[in-house]
């Protein structure tokens, strides 16, 4: 063939190549750029490039922090890089530079990545505490493989494990006592609150409305706090709409949907992708779930409002994992099943929603609130985090930390007694006694 | 040759004329401090730490003391906010530091001791073991030096960090992991570490 022609052909092929390239990156199929398959905490915007990376710029450690600054904060981040910023850090920090997230954290490795998404070797504690010996010599057996696997420490946020939590709430408590969760304090923002009940008849509907969603509305809390059918259908104008958007939601639940974005079902709202479906998890899903569409209606019915129903049945119409499946035969289940039917202490139902969005008490506005966490993996990463706010209500400190360490029965949904015990409330205990 | 002189005076006069100029009457015009004169890293050492000594005193004897030991109000502990109860000293100079440092790297600060309750904060440069064991021995004499860290050269000056409030001694000999429990009220617990960033 002659020269010339097959020149043409590589330079027309090189263009062409370059031409659909850059057609992809700029908004077609990102996919073909992944070096590697992401981490279960990110997978869900891995597309979304400038999330994390600056172009020509790498990861920055800003990118990091947008998204996990204030976790990190409200988990009082015991290795905070504030703490390392002292100089005389330097030598530890040239063997390993724990200010920057990406030390332990990289994307795309999915050979060297462990849970948590760490991709150092999973005794890098012994770079900085090669001799916790000798301040701790109940150590003295351990090795650095152990420290965070058997349910001893946590990287980030240590507010359940630390040696006089550990001696406080481990001294000869009940494995388990009969606790409510506390009532949950309306959250409601908008104006006109102090209007009087609706009912039925109240109803500013269109004539698309049918009697049983007239019926679910109005013995629904929206009704009894007089939200009307145009609050949230004619809120965004005088246009009605059928399906509003989360937006209204927001309107009035301020709070709830910070949560939301923030975990895996709404994070791709916060990358501004389409919101989640099912077909989109890594964990197994009920087949018949798989194109729904997360947004606040998935879960809560819209017109009923029944949290009852957002706190276990809206969960296992989609999860279909081992632990969500065991649920229905844990005694978990058997106290919210008491609840629903009349025969449980109101709050003493244990539901999903329980453990996964638990309610927190904040200080809001000058009034403390006691608010649903909308983030359900905000105690999951690591589960250790569970213990404070949702395990220590009913069960002593050393059951909840040997059941959560315990992947067999956290498996089952906790039916039956952890198989293992953790030490360290014992080396605690024999310290200070 | 003359002209060859007259030409070397009249260059001399332009170049005095404008060292008159840049150095002679570039100053503040008001008469008062020059803001573009620079202070020395040992000045500006020893201006931090009067505030840092200032303001940890009176934390630990209008505040801590104060509320603690004798109103009774409230008591300061390691878990303040667990126990609902006032940061340590200690720690609400560290936290001070942390917050500082997110703010500048021009300097940082540190309360390190030779008898720690937290061995992280015991001494780990030779300028620091220096440092301390000097102000050990005499508190009344800052200890200042310089070190290269992280290829980084530093400024560096040791106060003494004594004990102003009973509390600070009644703690640091009551804890469990204090290495040293016979302290007394005016003892050097450690010292107060500045660094200045050099270049």
């Amino acid at each position: 063939m002659h020269p010339r022609f097959l020149t043409f052909v590589w330079i027309m092929t090189t263009v062409g190549l370059a031409a659909y390239l850059a057609i992809q990156i700029s908004g077609g199929n990102r996919s073909l750029f992944l070096p590697g398959r992401t981490s279960d905490g990110h997978h869900q915007i891995e597309l979304a490039c400038d999330a994390c990376h600056t172009p020509f710029g790498g990861v920055r450690q800003e990118a990091c922090l947008e998204c996990h600054q204030a976790e990190l904060a409200a988990a009082e981040d015991s290795h905070a890089g504030s703490k390392f910023a002292d100089p005389r850090n330097a030598g530890d920090l040239a063997r390993l530079d724990v200010r920057q997230c990406i030390t332990c954290h990289i994307e795309h490795r999915p050979e060297i990545t462990e849970a948590m998404g760490l991709t150092l070797p999973v005794d890098f504690c012994h770079h900085c505490h090669a001799n916790v010996v000798v301040e701790r010599p109940t150590h003295r057996d351990m090795s650095f493989d152990t420290c965070a696997s058997a349910g001893c420490h946590n990287y980030h946020d240590n507010r359940s494990l630390y040696e006089d939590f550990l001696v406080r709430h481990g001294n000869g408590l009940p494995a388990t006592i009969p606790a409510a969760l506390p009532e949950r304090k309306a959250w409601i923002l908008r104006e006109g609150v102090d209007r009087l009940p609706l009912t039925a008849g109240d109803a500013d509907r269109t004539t698309s409305a049918t009697p049983e969603l007239i019926d679910a509305w109005a013995g629904s809390a929206h009704a009894s706090a007089a939200v009307a059918c145009s609050d949230c259908h004619r809120s965004q104008g005088s246009l009605w709409a059928d399906h509003p958007s989360d937006r209204v939601c927001g309107s009035c639940h301020e709070l709830e949907p910070q949560g939301f974005v923030a975990g895996k079902h709404g994070m791709r709202r916060s990358a501004d992708f389409n919101p989640m479906t099912p077909s989109q998890a890594r964990l197994p899903m009920q087949p018949d779930s798989m194109s729904r569409t997360l947004n606040c209606g998935a879960c809560h019915d819209v017109h009923a409002v029944n949290v009852r129903h957002a706190a276990v049945d809206a969960c296992l119409s989609c999860h279909a994992d081992e632990h969500s499946l065991a649920y229905s035969g844990s005694p978990h289940f058997r106290l919210w099943q008491a609840v629903l039917s009349s025969e449980g202490e109101p709050g003493s139902g244990v539901s999903c929603a329980s453990c996964h969005l638990p309610r927190e008490r904040r200080r809001v506005a000058g009034e403390d609130r006691i608010v649903v966490q909308h983030n359900q993996n905000a105690n999951l990463r690591p589960n250790e985090k569970m213990i404070r706010d949702v395990c220590l209500t009913c069960h002593s400190l050393t059951l909840a930390i040997d059941a959560l360490a315990d992947p067999d029965l956290v498996r089952r949904n906790f039916v039956g007694l952890p198989s293992r015990h953790v030490r360290s409330i014992d080396m605690a205990l024999s310290r200070k006694n | 040759m003359t002209h060859l002189l007259s030409n070397c005076r009249l260059w001399l006069m332009v170049a005095g004329a404008l060292l008159t100029v840049l150095f002679g009457c570039g100053g503040n015009p008001s008469g008062g401090p020059d803001e573009s004169v620079g202070i020395s890293a040992k000045v500006m050492a020893d201006a931090l730490h009067a505030v840092m000594e200032s303001d940890r005193t009176v934390y630990a004897t209008r505040v801590v003391h104060r509320l603690q030991d004798q109103e009774k109000v409230i008591r300061a502990s390691e878990h303040w906010r667990d126990d609902k109860a006032l940061p340590l000293p200690a720690q609400m100079f560290r936290m001070g530091a942390e917050e500082a440092s997110n703010k500048t790297d021009t300097f940082s600060y540190s309360l390190l001791s030779k008898w720690p309750i937290n061995k992280k904060n015991a001494p780990r440069t030779e300028m620091e073991i220096a440092g301390l064991d000097r102000v050990a021995k005499d508190p009344s004499k800052p200890f200042y030096g310089r070190e290269s860290l992280g290829g980084v050269e530093y400024f560096m000056a040791v106060y003494a960090d004594q004990a102003v409030s009973p509390a600070c001694v009644t703690c640091h000999n009551a804890h469990q992991d204090s290495p040293r429990n016979d302290f007394e009220l005016g003892d050097t617990m450690g010292g107060i570490v500045i660094r200045i960033r050099l270049r």
